[in-house]
């Protein structure tokens, strides 16, 4: 008898090499998908009694190619394919196909399986919804939870977005090394756009597994990619920002600020991990955005207390990540560290210049209130903390900024 | 005798599971582990973080990733205390000048659960 926690898990693990395998093979998505539920059916049935298989992918490719052209054949009036007992019974037949499988071929499937739900033509909240749903096997009631729309909005998303990369040409031939790493560069962003549509969101736990699906396909990714630094990077991000997770709301679930959460309660095991990769990353000497905001991160996960923070070099960091990725963000984070190295009046100075573009965000007016309110200027900081909660995208975060005003009316 | 318990599992299974499942797993293995230490059988013991996290010294040459053949076994291991991945590598590199034709994987430890034997040995327990 096999654990059926441990079966779900297997079929978890196994799904995206699967169904990337089920994929080469049909050049259909549609009948990828189906192979593959009906090897996971088969699956349930078989392996709580047989026990599961060494290589449970490979088993499910098999038996889910078999099943495939079983469907085929019954469309043809064809005769049937032997029975399920037959077809189950794989311990001759796996071997080489798990060697097989253990070569660049299932590495370009995965790839290919992700890199398909990046399509150009989607927008990233497709994208992400689409890679749920194929790639991650998420039920459509589950990413409708996590987007806050009905399940039939969700429904009608999905097929839209799957009918527009039907009609998109995939490539199948195994890539270039130019096209791999632009792939992998498109599957990369795009995981950290889940993590984020998670991560805004996390007090709501209909949204927390989104950030546990990207730390999962991260990890996919780094297995097959074990020498690409940017991946060990962005995983590393993601573990350490997820460290957060039991520190980041309060009782009223109310966001707290990094440097006023309770660091004990950061989740040591994924902080290790974090840092554990970022080492690694910086053994490379290729440096990329990921790993600099990842090492970030790593300052603050390596700081016992906030005021043990390394700020000079965060703001060497910053400045690092300004260089590769001009943005007006970066710029706003890194006069948060610039305020605890020079001052408020400074960092003031710094962000000053970003209004007219970051006039719609909410952390550029929460960074000027409280830069403001710093400096005495309560009357201007008043302002734009009002501005701020106009424009929080959470409660949470709303509820953030109105205990600052509330502080303001007390005084 | 002295033995150790090498725990092996499908990782991508097992760092699949929700909290909720990992939690419930380690209960159960506590369960176990209470039991052991009150019978005075349980020495130290520890959790790996997954192989993602590792890095392989072979001769001089860094590898990211665990050690994937299959040809070589393994022998021992070691528990070190150091600041990071680059000393953990120091501390390799002087094993593997002493023993140069051995591997040694670098890998973090998630979990690490002390010696709790009030009777441990405190010194060395050789089997040969």
């Amino acid at each position: 008898m096999t654990d059926l926690t441990w079966i779900h898990g297997a079929l978890t693990a196994a799904r995206p090499q699967a169904v990337g395998a089920l994929l080469r093979y049909f050049r259909d998505m549609d009948r990828a998908e189906e192979a593959y539920q009906e090897a996971c059916l088969r699956a349930l049935k078989t392996w709580p009694q047989k026990g599961p298989p060494r290589d449970p992918a490979a088993w499910l490719i098999l038996v889910g190619r078999n099943a495939g052209l079983d469907g085929v054949r019954k469309q043809a009036r064809d005769t049937a394919l032997p029975p399920d007992e037959v077809i189950s019974d794989l311990e001759d037949v796996e071997t080489p196909l798990a060697e097989r499988l253990d070569g660049a071929d299932y590495r370009d499937d995965v790839l290919r399986l992700l890199f398909i739900c990046c399509h150009p033509d989607l927008p990233a909240v497709q994208q992400i919804a689409l890679a749920l749903r194929i790639v991650s096997g998420l039920t459509v009631p589950q990413i409708a939870r996590a987007f806050l729309v009905s399940d039939v909005a969700m429904e009608q998303r999905i097929t839209r977005a799957k009918q527009r990369i039907a009609r998109a040409a995939v490539p199948f031939e195994t890539p270039g090394a130019v096209e791999r790493a632009e792939r992998l560069a498109a599957v990369a962003a795009m995981i950290y756009l889940l993590f984020n549509e998670g991560y805004g969101g996390a007090s709501d736990p209909a949204r927390a597994p989104l950030c546990e699906e990207a730390i999962r396909l991260a990890r996919l990714l780094l297995r097959l990619f074990p020498a690409e630094p940017e991946i060990m990077g962005l995983l590393a991000l993601m573990l350490l920002q997820q460290s957060r997770l039991p520190a980041r709301f309060d009782a009223e679930g109310e966001a707290v600020l990094l440097e006023d959460q309770d660091r004990s309660r950061w989740d040591a095991k994924l902080v290790g991990e974090g840092l554990a990769l970022v080492d690694k990353a910086l053994r490379h000497n290729r440096p990329g955005p990921y790993q600099v905001q990842a090492a970030i991160a790593a300052v603050h996960a390596r700081a016992a207390k906030a005021a043990d923070t390394d700020w000079e070099n965060i703001d060497a960091l910053y400045a690092a990540l300004e260089r590769m990725q001009p943005s007006p963000v970066v710029t706003l984070n890194r006069a948060v560290a610039i305020a605890k190295l020079k001052g408020a009046q400074v960092a003031l100075e710094m962000i000053q210049p970003l209004e007219e573009r970051l006039s719609r965000y909410f952390p550029y007016h929460g960074a000027r209130g409280a830069f403001l309110l710093q400096l005495g200027r309560e009357g201007e900081a008043r302002t734009a903390f009002t501005k701020a909660i106009a424009l929080a995208a959470s409660p949470a975060e709303a509820a953030h900024i109105r205990r600052h005003l509330d502080g303001l009316s007390a005084e | 005798m002295l033995y150790t318990l090498l725990c092996y599992n499908k990782e991508d299974v097992v760092w699949s599971w929700s909290k909720a499942e990992d939690d419930a797993v380690m209960a159960r293995l506590s369960v176990v582990h209470e039991r052991l230490v009150k019978e005075g059988k349980l020495g130290p013991s520890l959790r790996l973080l997954p192989t993602t996290a590792a890095a392989t010294l072979r001769g001089e040459v860094v590898i990211d990733g665990p050690f994937a053949e299959t040809k070589e076994q393994l022998l021992g291991f070691y528990v070190i205390d150091v600041e990071n991945l680059d000393a953990a590598l120091d501390v390799a590199r002087q094993l593997s000048e002493a023993n140069p034709t051995s591997v040694y994987e670098i890998r973090p430890i998630a979990l690490y659960v002390p010696e709790a034997r009030a009777d441990a040995p405190r010194e060395m327990v050789k089997a040969y």
